[in-house]
């Protein structure tokens, strides 16, 4: 547990959190190696498939991060987003793992402070929860 | 006349009518029914007697206005399609007969949402214009609804509700004419406190005649509070409380609210009285049954007519 | 469309937990339309029910099919050679593909993973609502397209009760008041006589009351 690094997976849009990430990189801003960022066309493509199948294959944290509300380069892939990502959180309170463990965030392209803000800030929180119970569970059978 | 019902006399007779109510208790307490209904004698012509009322589990209907047959009132035996499909209905219709119980109201009764058993099943095996008619062949052409011939058939003298004051306001006239050709005799409306509306539908059922067709009681309600009042307002469906209404009952110090209340119904039966088409008035005191003989005694209707 | 809803997961484990093998079977048609039991659902399921095993220190293997119809035999047979193993089959179809399921398998123990709810049309994206009852006699030509056994809270055949407030049913401000919405296609068609008709009572043999129903088309019967 002391040295328990969380792996996290931020599905991250092409038009904003992506680029979002870059500038990140270009500014010398530092946020955790634990993010694996996965490039989407867009967070609306994200299916919940694919978040549980995150979660099943050992992520500790998954999180979309999209555009801001109502600046969406398809509209409204960002509002179905959100609704996927509140619907994976019930779901996963029913099967008795935190909810928390799957976050949406928003951001504009130009935001590189912010995406490594909430890269930090949802590290930490994960890191505080522990390890995704179902590694737990494969761990305390071995 | 069709039936021997008190009720039709009265009517025929061109005088007013005047019938309350008596909601039975929640439980085994025939004590309870004899005590309310006493508060009634000799004040009102018929005593309607409801049926589970706002879908919850009372002392049955039947049971309850055999009570005040024995004590020798003149019970409406209320009946509602929720609750019982057409063969349940039937047989209680006749079962009431055979107990003296000559009058009755078709009604299809508040949703179970509304009681204490949410989770029951509907009947609805017929709805009340549809049950209306099954009680008028069962008398006039003494057949029961599956067409076979009933021997004695019940002579019920039949009821029906009427709502002047929910939507569409402009098919509530037509309700009542399909209620008419249905078979009812009489009809208790939902308690006016809008007059003006009421007067309205009042010409919509002249124009078409149905007040020749059909004998409808007003149906009143005292107001007791200014809680209640607005109770009535914002709560009850298909309830229109006129906003001057609220204020004059809140206008006044709460001690006195209760004798305003009946001042307002004084008041409104008054004017319902000459309102052509109005044969009687249907008082529902809810739980103030003892308020009533007051009520109709200052309201100039007592003595009852007698036959 | 025949809609459906998924089953509480507490529910669904119950009937899984003793096992390590399952086949888990979507079906194409409706449940697929309103988003309850079609390949997508299939696949969210069987990552949920696969958490969940591990989490209680088990493995659960799950062999995902969605057939093209539940409902029917032909296609129920192709999953004939896909059962093997499993110990129990899991259906996301509708009572009626459950029902073929354990028809076909006998001897496999068989599960729902939704509630069949009712049938309906989908009002948007979304959102499902209540549309027909199967009465199995048609009222519609009479009541405006709208029908009062589906969409009245009370199955009222002759009018609208006196809880109809603004358009709305007294039970919930939700539920649109059937009559009111009778009334008013009644008379967008010129047609309000239509409404002065007494409906007599129904004879509910064509439903329910006369027990389970069968269709038999004696020229494509076998």
């Amino acid at each position: 547990m002391e040295n328990f690094e969380p792996i996290i997976v931020a599905f991250c849009c092409h038009y904003c959190a992506y680029t979002a990430a870059d500038m990140a990189g270009s500014k010398r801003l530092s946020y955790p190696p634990n993010v694996k960022i996965i490039k989407a066309p867009c967070s609306g493509k994200i299916d919940a498939i694919h978040i549980m199948q995150a979660l099943q294959k050992g992520a500790d944290g998954v999180y979309v991060a999209g555009c801001l509300e109502g600046d969406c380069h398809f509209k409204s892939g960002n509002t179905r987003a959100a609704q996927r990502v509140s619907y994976i959180k019930k779901l996963l309170e029913e099967i008795g793992i935190e909810g928390e463990r799957v976050e949406m965030f928003t951001m504009s392209a130009g935001m590189g402070e912010r995406f490594a803000e909430v890269a930090t800030e949802f590290t930490e929180k994960i890191r505080k929860m522990g390890p995704n119970p179902i590694k737990r569970a494969a761990k305390a059978a071995c | 006349m069709k039936t021997d019902s008190l009720l039709e006399k009265i009517f025929a007779s061109g005088q007013l009518a005047l019938t309350s109510e008596c909601g039975p208790p929640r439980g085994a307490a025939p004590d309870k029914v004899r005590e309310k209904a006493e508060l009634l004698r000799g004040c009102v012509d018929g005593v309607n007697v409801t049926d589970n009322q706002t879908a919850m589990v009372r002392m049955s209907s039947l049971a309850a206005c055999i009570i005040l047959k024995q004590m020798g009132l003149n019970p409406i035996l209320q009946m509602v399609t929720r609750d019982r499909n057409r063969l349940a209905l039937q047989s209680d219709v006749i079962g009431a007969y055979s107990h003296g119980i000559d009058t009755m109201i078709c009604l299809s009764g508040d949703h179970p949402h509304f009681g204490d058993h949410p989770m029951a099943a509907n009947v609805h095996d017929l709805d009340s214009v549809q049950f209306v008619n099954m009680v008028k062949n069962m008398r006039d052409d003494g057949k029961f609804q599956g067409g076979a011939d009933i021997d004695t058939p019940p002579k019920m003298f039949i009821g029906a509700a009427a709502n002047p004051f929910a939507d569409p306001f402009e098919l509530r006239v037509s309700r009542l004419a399909k209620k008419a050709k249905a078979g009812a005799d009489f009809i208790q409306t939902q308690c006016i406190y809008n007059v003006d509306k009421f007067e309205k539908w009042m010409e919509g059922v002249r124009d078409r005649g149905l007040d020749k067709e059909i004998y409808i009681m007003a149906g009143i309600t005292p107001m007791k509070s200014a809680g209640m009042a607005k109770y009535m307002k914002n709560k009850v469906p298909g309830m229109d409380v006129p906003d001057e209404m609220v204020k004059r009952m809140s206008g006044v110090p709460k001690e006195k609210q209760a004798e305003e209340g009946i001042k307002i119904c004084l008041e409104t039966m008054e004017r319902l009285k000459g309102v052509k088409g109005v044969a009687g008035f249907h008082l529902m005191a809810i739980e103030w049954e003892h308020r009533v003989k007051e009520i109709v005694e200052r309201a100039g209707l007592l003595p009852r007519p007698q036959f | 469309m025949i809609t459906a809803e998924r089953k509480p997961m507490e529910e669904i484990l119950e009937y899984v937990r003793p096992c390590q093998r399952i086949l888990l079977v979507g079906c194409n048609e409706c449940v697929t339309v309103c988003a309850a039991g079609g390949r997508k659902e299939v696949g969210l399921l069987s990552s949920a029910l696969q958490m969940a095993a591990m989490k209680e220190g088990r493995t659960l293997e799950v062999k995902e099919i969605t057939l093209e119809r539940q409902c029917d035999p032909e296609y129920v047979e192709e999953l004939a050679s896909q059962v093997g193993d499993a110990e129990a089959i899991v259906s996301m179809a509708c009572g009626c593909g459950v029902q073929e399921l354990a028809r076909r398998y006998k001897s496999m123990r068989v599960y729902p993973a939704v509630n069949t709810k009712f049938m309906g049309a989908s009002e948007r994206q979304g959102v499902w609502a209540e549309r027909c009852q199967g009465c199995g006699d048609c009222l519609l030509g009479i009541t405006g397209g709208v029908c009062p056994i589906a969409r009245c809270s009370k199955q009222l055949m002759n009018g609208p009760c006196g809880g109809s407030t603004k358009g709305k049913c007294e039970i919930s401000q939700d539920v649109d008041c059937a009559w009111q919405l009778i009334w008013d296609r009644l008379k967008a068609l010129g047609v309000e006589d239509r409404y002065e008709e007494n409906i007599p009572a129904k004879d509910w043999r064509t439903g329910r009351g006369g027990g389970p129903r069968k269709i038999i088309r004696e020229d494509l019967a076998q």
